[in-house]
């Protein structure tokens, strides 16, 4: 086995050259699709990938200014070849190849494996790292493509011509001042901000003093309690919804006729307690896990100094699994604002909730402002995950102080 | 010192022994743990157990043929299905009252549609004959009302049911409409003498009094003239019961009046639809006239109640199996692809750097907090034959403009929309396992001579079971149950059991076979929850 103190580099001629060619035909055979003439688009392209490559390896070590200057080339380059998209493209297009030609040319893409690796385990070593960031590529994609679709000018589902030439006039705020304006999405979305705080509050209060009360050492029939307490999550949301249309419809009536509520009020009644329950789990199983963790002696010494039991859970207990309470009322808030199926078979009209009305909309008349909606609610999304994941760090370091 | 210790036992501060004290302290900790679980586990129980268990419920209640044909359904125990012939005038004869009833009460229809699960073609027989039943009620109403015009009024129907108590009462209560109507009183003996008239003289009272009206002075119901003829045709004299002498002279002249009427039932019903001399109309009314039914459950699995016991349904109506089949098989191959997408990404974000694999595992979350329409229109989008996948592959020429890829509202559309859906759910649970894999393992295994693959198939893989186990059991239960995706982006070949489920709820009605396609559905899935339960433990599910 050969084992070299250093990261050898690689030949010029006889690795590097080549492998950017190859990288070039590919880039060229796109651009040549796009120019109509794919033979000298595949050509054109190996050909300039690796006199890049030859230049960036030989002449120019420092690698930013490297990296720049083959953008501003490239730009050049596409801006020649196709107005203001082509430019942008180009600057992508020569970061991309002067990142691959560093990358190859100084050996950096064997710095992830040991030094005594085989070229076919270097080679399978970066495949494998391609296939992850294709599988990460499947998950992220689809959610980053809403965004620019949803100020597409035209009511397509698609890009358009002036979109991609990334003419001001091919984009709009339209679908959003409709979102906006609408009442067919207006009072969608203030039904969801009245039913999703609601049902928060119902699971995180019960949610929290269940779960201290699990968390107690002698819990008799804890793993059954715990099974129905978790069973909301695990049983399908259709056959909930089944349960709940029948029995919710017989409460209802009860709560029209017996208690004489009208039916706006009972249909949120409905529909608040529906969806209370369905985020119970995450609430029990988030505060569970704070609770894991915490230390016990805690709670006796605040009894020991004199605290009763309230004053002890609020100024000791309380402030130490608040991380866990509050990453359970996300998760309940989300999913209450999130739910459909139970909505559709439990609300009435009058209780129409954003996903609903994103639900028939996407069934029956689909309109582009369903991608304004989805484009909110992704950046919705990326502040509750922000939130979510800055809480869990703050946790970790609260219990990482705590004595255990 | 040792002796008084083991002779009387140790004792805590206040005298009380020990044990005790110890065995006091538990029971007190017990009750605080338990009083701070009881009001959610109440919650829990009422707003979610009840309303399944009332589905379950729902799917093997049938209570509906006996109360709309109670009297049918006790003539037709009588009635031997193996003579191949329908059931004879006495039947139609209960038949006859039982329709007109229900018809009254706009019920026939509704149990016209519940046999017509069982037995395509009964809710139109039932449709037509309650109008039909009606007519039979007429003709009686004028043969009874012409021989005596006090057979018109509500008045004397309720003296002759009524006690005098109950009338005094009810009049009493339409002079000031105050407060709650009286309950009705029947009068002694009358249900002995007039059976079928008094049964239908009680629904009626129901009926008008739900509606905040006094059943002696509302148009009494036509099925009261055929009960009566057909009581007074069984019973000539009910003097039996003690009735006002009036009331009992009117009964007492009547009966002879029509004692010589004859009238057959059967011909009638056999005239207003055909339906009514088949078999099968029949066998489906006794086959399903007991209060619980497993009806619904052998329709669930395509089979049916015919008149030799349990047999496959047809092969046009066997849709059941086939659906569940096809759920079961499109969960696994969600689940398969899961994995193998999950599982790399898993191993890599386990051996990366803490820094770089929180960055990565953002990717992977963001998705999870991502609305599930946002995510399924997302994949609408991008799968559609005008949607950006074909867009690019018509520019790249890798597909013909004509023959654009169909991507979409088939099984591929639901099997990647939901892989997309169901990853994270895939690669959290294989995260937190591969991270406690201590990477030293497989290098111990290279450094003994086991080639890269052999280090990991026989080191590496074995370890990480558990985490495939925990993600394929998560994945699975929660594929069996999708609707909203199915629905969005399946078409027809590429739907769920649950799609089947929402349809019966929300158009076919039919809720019954929809609560008990559920139940196997939620039978299938705590089986599986059971599993996971055992392998992995519910109290470490993680989220995030």
């Amino acid at each position: 086995m050969n084992i070299a103190p250093d990261i050898p580099k690689p030949s010029l001629m006889g690795f590097t050259l080549p492998v950017m060619a190859l990288a070039g035909a590919l880039v060229g055979y796109v651009v040549g699709t796009a120019k109509g003439n794919v033979p000298a688009g595949i050509a054109g392209g190996a050909a300039v990938a690796a006199a890049l490559a030859f230049v960036l390896a030989a002449f120019v070590p420092q690698r930013t200014a490297g990296r720049i200057g083959a953008a501003v080339v490239f730009a050049a380059l596409g801006a020649a070849i196709g107005g203001v998209a082509g430019g942008v493209a180009g600057i992508l297009i020569g970061l991309v190849l002067s990142w691959i030609a560093y990358w190859l040319a100084t050996g950096a893409y064997r710095a992830g494996v040991p030094v005594y690796a085989t070229a076919g385990e270097v080679l399978w070593h970066n495949s494998f790292r391609v296939i992850c960031g294709l599988i990460f590529f499947f998950l992220i994609a689809p959610i980053i493509i809403v965004l620019p679709l949803a100020f597409n000018a035209e009511n397509f589902f698609t890009f358009t011509p002036k979109m991609l030439a990334l003419d001001p006039e091919g984009y709009s705020l339209k679908h959003f001042r409709d979102f906006l304006s609408n009442p067919d999405w207006t009072r969608p979305l203030k039904n969801s901000f009245i039913i999703a705080p609601l049902a928060t509050i119902i699971s995180v209060s019960l949610g929290t003093l269940a779960a201290i009360g699990l968390s107690q050492s002698h819990v008799p029939g804890r793993r059954a309690i715990m099974a129905i307490l978790i069973s909301p999550m695990i049983v399908p949301l259709i056959i909930s919804a089944t349960g709940m249309f029948f029995f919710y419809s017989k409460l209802g009536i009860w709560m029209e006729d017996t208690v004489g509520l009208s039916k706006d009020i009972s249909g949120y009644i409905k529909v608040v307690l529906a969806h209370s329950v369905l985020g119970i789990p995450f609430v029990i199983i988030t505060v569970t896990a704070t609770l894991v963790g915490f230390d016990r002696s805690l709670t006796r010494a605040a009894a020991n100094m004199g605290a009763g039991p309230v004053r002890t859970f609020f100024k000791v207990q309380m402030p130490l699994i608040m991380p866990g309470v509050i990453s359970g009322a996300l998760f309940a808030f989300i999913t209450s604002f999130d739910e459909v199926v139970v909505v559709l078979f439990v609300g009435s009209a009058s209780q129409k909730t954003l996903p609903w009305q994103m639900f028939t909309g996407l069934r029956e008349q689909i309109s582009p402002t369903i991608l304004a909606v989805a484009a909110v609610l992704v950046a919705f999304s990326v502040v509750l995950l922000t939130t979510v994941e800055l809480l869990r760090r703050r946790s970790e370091r609260l219990r990482g102080m705590s004595p255990t | 010192m040792s002796d008084t210790t083991q002779a009387s036992p140790m004792k805590a501060a206040d005298g009380t022994p020990l044990k005790k004290s110890l065995t006091r302290a538990l029971r007190r900790q017990k009750l605080r743990a338990l009083a701070l679980i009881a009001p959610l586990l109440i919650f829990v129980l009422f707003t979610f157990i009840l309303p399944i268990a009332d589905m379950l419920f729902r799917s093997v209640e049938n209570q509906i043929v006996g109360d709309t044909l109670p009297n049918t359904v006790q003539a037709l125990k009588a009635w031997d299905q193996a003579s191949d012939e329908a059931p004879g005038e006495q039947v139609f004869r209960a038949l006859s009252v039982d329709l007109q009833v229900a018809a009254e009460l706009k019920q026939h229809t509704r149990l016209g549609t519940r046999l017509n699960y069982e037995n395509p073609g009964v809710s139109s027989l039932f449709r037509s004959s309650g109008r039909g039943a009606d007519k039979i009620g007429k003709d009686f109403q004028d043969r009874l009302v012409e021989l005596d015009p006090a057979w018109k009024e509500g008045e004397t129907w309720a003296t002759i049911f009524g006690t005098d108590e109950w009338l005094a009462a009810e009049a009493a209560w339409d002079a000031d409409r105050a407060g709650k109507q009286p309950a009705f009183r029947m009068r002694d003996g009358i249900d002995e003498a007039l059976p079928l008239t008094a049964h239908a003289y009680q629904v009626f009272v129901k009926d008008v009094q739900g509606a905040g009206k006094n059943p002696a002075t509302t148009k009494p119901w036509r099925v009261f003239y055929d009960a009566l003829s057909q009581d007074l045709g069984a019973n000539p004299d009910p003097a039996s019961a003690a009735l006002p002498s009036a009331q009992a002279t009117l009964i007492a002249a009547t009966s002879t009046a029509i004692a010589g009427d004859s009238f057959s039932y059967k011909d009638a019903f056999l005239d207003m639809d055909t339906g009514w001399g088949a078999v099968s109309t029949w066998e489906t009314i006794k086959a399903y006239s007991a209060p619980y039914t497993a009806g619904y459950f052998l329709n669930a699995v395509d089979l049916e109640k015919g008149a030799d016991g349990i047999a496959v349904r047809p092969p046009e109506e066997r849709i059941y199996i086939k659906l569940f089949a096809r759920t079961m098989w499109m969960s696994l191959l969600i689940t398969v692809s899961c994995l193998v997408l999950g599982y790399p990404v898993a191993w890599l974000l386990a051996n990366l750097r803490a820094s770089t694999s929180n960055l990565l595992m953002i990717l992977v979350l963001l998705p999870f907090w991502t609305s599930l329409l946002v995510r399924t229109s997302a994949w609408k989008v991008l799968l559609q034959q005008q949607g950006v996948i074909n867009d690019i592959l018509v520019w790249l020429r890798i597909v013909d403009d004509g023959n654009r890829l169909v991507m979409i509202n088939n099984q591929m559309g639901t099997i990647i929309a939901m892989t997309h859906i169901l990853l994270p759910f895939m690669i959290l649970p294989l995260y937190s396992v591969m991270k406690t894999v201590p990477p030293t393992y497989l290098r111990a295994a290279r450094s003994l001579g086991a080639t890269p693959w052999t280090a990991f198939w026989r080191v590496y893989f074995p370890q990480s079971v558990p985490g495939i186990g925990a993600g394929s059991i998560l994945v699975f239960i929660l594929a069996i149950g999708y609707y909203i995706t199915p629905e969005l982006v399946g078409g027809t070949q590429g739907v769920f059991i649950s799609n089947r489920i929402a349809f019966h709820i929300s158009s076919s009605l039919n809720w019954g076979l929809a609560a008990a396609l559920g139940a196997i559905l939620l039978g299938v899935v705590l089986l599986l929850y059971y599993t996971y339960d055992k392998i992995v433990g519910i109290d470490n599910v993680k989220l995030g």
